[in-house]
């Protein structure tokens, strides 16, 4: 058993290193994922998982994920942002499964905003 | 929190928080002692006794971003409600070691949850930092351990899609990775 799981691990690394060469080092978008307490508390942890699987499922390139502490809003959590190619960040509010790989497919590697779960500076959404 | 591998998630964070480069999981479940153990241990910059003190009380963050701190507390009183134990012993410099333990059978004790998507959102939150996991149930054991990932992937990060779905895999089947 344990042999072939070191054998697998070993053929993963040579398809990520091929991969990893082709690749824009900068990525053309970054989601950042919001895991404070309350982040967690509220499904965050989730939401990362089913970000991951999309990526890993569907062979995504150059997205970034990474995370984040508390943003101060945590009736909103779970919360990610987007930040696609030299556009202003976007902040997405009260996530789940389904809507971040929405949020994926649409906004980070199409470059459209998702309006619906995005959170508008400046309107109630921010109380 | 609904699931004890959220707390461990969450608790895992303040590690991470404090410059951990080692974090060690340990989960024991005793069937006939009905006990379940777990112990989160890092060693980060750790707390002098005050600050242990104060970090137990839901009131009490070093965190600049709100006022209250809420993890430490929430793990307790999750304990606390299945008939258990929770300790918190920590010294500068040296590290913090969190130990929480429920009753097995008691109606309130949360379930485990999802152990492998907890690891793998700490991995990919921090790919330098190393992660011992063992999971103890009984006579059969589980581990779990970054550094032996480590060694084959070499140049290559652990928080790379393929190796995260490997690492998700393996910790959901609990397959041990002999070296
Ligand atoms: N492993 C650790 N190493 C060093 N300091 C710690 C550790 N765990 C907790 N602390 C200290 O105790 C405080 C309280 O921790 P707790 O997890 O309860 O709340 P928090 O992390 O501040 O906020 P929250 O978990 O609600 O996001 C932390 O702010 C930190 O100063
Ligand atoms: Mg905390």
């Amino acid at each position: 058993m344990g042999k072939m799981t070191i054998e697998e691990l070993r053929k993963i690394r040579a398809q990520a290193k091929k991969t990893i060469n082709l690749r824009d080092a900068k990525g053309k978008a970054r989601i950042t994922v919001h895991m404070g307490t309350c982040g967690i508390a509220s499904g965050a942890r989730e939401v990362m998982d089913a970000l991951l699987k999309a990526i890993e499922d569907q062979g995504i390139q150059d997205i970034l994920v990474t995370t984040s502490g508390c943003a101060g809003l945590c009736s909103h959590e779970p919360m990610a942002t987007v930040e696609y190619q030299n556009s202003p960040p976007v902040k997405y509010v009260d996530l789940d499964a389904e809507k971040i790989v929405e949020v994926l497919l649409k906004h980070a590697v199409n470059g459209e905003i998702v309006k619906e779960y995005a959170l508008a500076i400046g309107s109630e959404k921010m109380n | 929190m609904k699931e004890i591998a959220l707390h461990i998630q969450d608790i895992a964070e303040n590690s991470v928080r404090a410059g951990a480069g080692l974090l060690v999981i340990e989960i024991r479940e005793e069937t006939r002692a009905d006990l379940v153990t777990v112990v989160i241990e890092d060693d980060g910059h750790g707390m002098d006794d005050d600050t242990v003190r104060k970090a137990l009380n839901p009131f009490f963050t070093t965190k600049t971003v709100r006022r209250i701190g809420m993890g430490l507390s929430m793990f307790k009183q999750a304990a606390l409600q299945a008939d258990g134990r929770f300790d918190v012993d920590s010294a500068p410099g040296r590290g913090t070691r969190v130990e929480a333990s429920f009753r097995l059978t008691h109606m309130d004790r949360q379930p485990l949850g999802n152990m492998a998507a907890t690891i793998v959102a700490l991995l990919m939150s921090n790919p330098d930092m190393d992660i011992l996991y063992r999971h103890v149930r009984d006579e059969d054991v589980f581990v779990f351990d970054t550094r032996v990932i480590r060694q084959t992937l070499e140049d290559v990060p652990i928080s790379e899609p393929g190796v995260l779905q490997f690492v998700r895999e393996l910790i959901s089947a609990r397959q041990n990775l002999d070296e």
